[in-house]
């Protein structure tokens, strides 16, 4: 018996480390409140109970709140110690993306605006 | 066997500065002292960690194919508008209320092999598979009525950025799926060890991003489109 778990436990712990640890708990608390983040923004729109740029804002900050369930429940990201590689790896492509993104609509932006066709007036 | 294990590992090997040790360390969990253990866990994490860098990077692809997506949304070229095409939202709450299930069934698979239970990751897998399968059927069933009523991906620009997003997710969706078969044959076959164990931890990583970037289709493409 002792012979199995000491075969057993080394074997795991060697293969997470660098991931954190998720426990049943968190699971069923990451799913529960994936759930919920789903349907609350799915009403909110198939159901017009908002409408204009109130709908628009509470869908982005939601899928936000969903993005940070998803990575702390599933993907267990935290500031431990442990953790510190992937966070600061993350950290810094989250900026990448917002850079690359932000950039791109901007350019595209203008670039549709300066093609049109406009009304000079005067 | 060894020579196999090697061959598949030989990346993994190649990490650690010792290969030799390495691959005794991999076909010889029931003997290793702290020395191996080490060595073991030194490798796992960095397998772990340069995988987690590999689905930043592929997080980079996404967010470039959801700007081009943003850029040519409203570019219809005379067909349908989002409005016209996303009228069966249900259906597309259903593909993500099943993925967001299986995401979690692949969580309950990994909390089986922190146990070291085969027979809990093995049912689980299959479950997170099932679910995964039937995901990849909604979307192949979503894209052939799309396509039967004149709307594929060259009808305009709109549905060409729609069809590549949505399409490299599937895609992603599907290499999973095949890689969930082969990492069950390889636990079939070798049982739980540290290798198959930090396979399963690097398919976790990946299958909860697909998951994440899912949750972006669905708010940005569906429920931005039909506002």
């Amino acid at each position: 018996m002792d012979k199995h778990a000491d075969h057993i436990n080394p074997v795991d712990h060697a293969a997470i480390h660098g991931v954190g640890h998720g426990t049943l708990k968190s699971y069923i608390i990451g799913f529960v409140l994936s759930i919920l983040l789903t349907i609350i923004p799915y009403s909110l729109v198939v159901h017009h109970l908002l409408v204009g740029d109130m709908l628009v804002i509470a869908v982005v900050i939601l899928g936000i709140i969903q993005l940070l369930v998803q990575l702390i429940f599933f993907l267990h990201l935290s500031t431990s110690p442990a953790q510190r590689w992937n966070s600061m790896t993350f950290a810094f492509t989250v900026l990448i993306i917002v850079i690359l993104v932000i950039g791109s609509l901007w350019i595209m932006w203008n670039l549709n605006y300066n093609m049109m066709e406009h009304d000079y007036q005067g | 066997m060894s020579t196999q294990e090697l061959a598949i590992d030989g990346f993994n090997n190649n990490l650690n500065s010792n290969a030799g040790d390495a691959g005794t360390v991999v076909n010889d969990v029931h003997n290793h002292d702290n020395h191996h253990h080490d060595h073991d866990a030194e490798t796992n994490s960095k397998v772990v960690f340069g995988f987690w860098v590999y689905i930043l990077s592929d997080c980079i692809l996404f967010s470039m194919i959801f700007a081009t997506y943003a850029v040519l949304h409203n570019n219809t070229y005379g067909g349908p508008c989002t409005h016209q095409l996303f009228t069966n939202m249900p259906y597309v709450l259903t593909e993500t209320f099943i993925l967001l299930t299986s995401s979690f069934t692949y969580g309950l698979a990994m909390l089986g092999a922190h146990k070291g239970s085969r027979r809990q990751v093995l049912i689980w897998i299959l479950i997170t598979f099932v679910l995964g399968l039937s995901f990849i059927c909604m979307e192949v069933n979503e894209f052939h009525h799309l396509i039967s009523e004149g709307n594929g991906p060259s009808r305009s620009a709109f549905l060409s950025s729609f069809f590549t997003l949505v399409g490299t997710h599937g895609l992603h969706v599907t290499c999973g799926l095949i890689w969930m078969i082969l990492l069950t044959l390889q636990i079939l076959k070798h049982g739980l060890t540290a290798v198959t164990t930090r396979k399963l931890t690097c398919l976790s990583l990946f299958w909860h991003f697909l998951d994440i970037v899912w949750i972006f289709v669905f708010t940005i493409v569906y429920l931005m489109g039909v506002m």
